[in-house]
């Protein structure tokens, strides 16, 4: 039966269950060189991106070097609708 | 910027949140399907698929200057924010020349980093001031 799922403030998510496909066809290993995750570094460069956004009813696309010359606060937060 | 699409982006801004801000959110919300962006930066929680609560202050030459990460459940202190954008703007109208103790806020003394300083911060800085 469908268990009811407590509303956090992160988004619930689910996954595959079970057998892993690679595992049951024998193929696709895991790669042995798995990339480093890294952190940004104060006091260098930030990453350049671009992303689309939403502004004032408009769909447009934001590029963070189109920036420069202003401060910038980026933000990240876990979803929309969650709670905090 | 989240996971979220740019249509949740518009159906949270125009149904809840310009219910707490008037006119709505007056920044671009940006959308980071698959946390590539939030990857790069270091805030993509890929067990969850989410991004954390990841606040970086970017300077006029794209330079970071500042960043704060904190796990979903707990916000952030948009006083404090402030606070810090304040103070990278004083130290880099000063050319580098003066520095803010803990503490400062604007019309607070600041410090001039030189020799003459090694040994008496004890004099213009108290613990007193480490907060509001």
């Amino acid at each position: 039966m469908a268990e009811e799922i407590k509303a956090g403030c992160a988004r619930p998510t689910g996954g595959p269950v079970g057998e892993k496909i690679a595992e049951q066809k024998g193929k696709s290993p895991e790669p042995l060189i798995r990339e480093v995750k890294t952190m940004v570094t104060v006091g260098k460069k930030a990453p350049d991106f671009t992303a689309p956004a939403y502004q004032k009813g408009k769909f447009i696309s934001v590029k963070l070097s189109e920036y420069l010359g202003k401060w910038v606060v980026l933000c990240f937060y876990p979803g929309d609708f969650t709670f905090v | 910027m989240s996971v979220d699409s740019v249509f949740v982006h518009k159906m949270w801004n125009d149904h809840e949140l310009s219910k707490m801000v008037k006119g709505g959110v007056p920044f671009p919300m940006l959308s980071d399907g698959g946390g590539k962006v939030g990857s790069v930066y270091g805030v993509y929680l890929e067990d969850a698929g989410v991004e954390a609560r990841g606040r970086f202050l970017i300077d006029p030459d794209g330079i970071i200057q500042g960043f704060e990460v904190l796990t979903p459940p707990v916000g952030r202190n948009v006083n404090e924010t402030i606070r810090q954008i304040q103070a990278f703007q004083y130290v880099r109208n000063s050319k580098g020349t003066e520095a803010t103790p803990s503490g400062w806020r604007p019309g607070k003394p600041t410090l001039k980093p030189g020799p003459d300083l090694v040994g008496k911060v004890w004099e213009i800085w108290k613990t007193s001031m480490a907060g509001d």
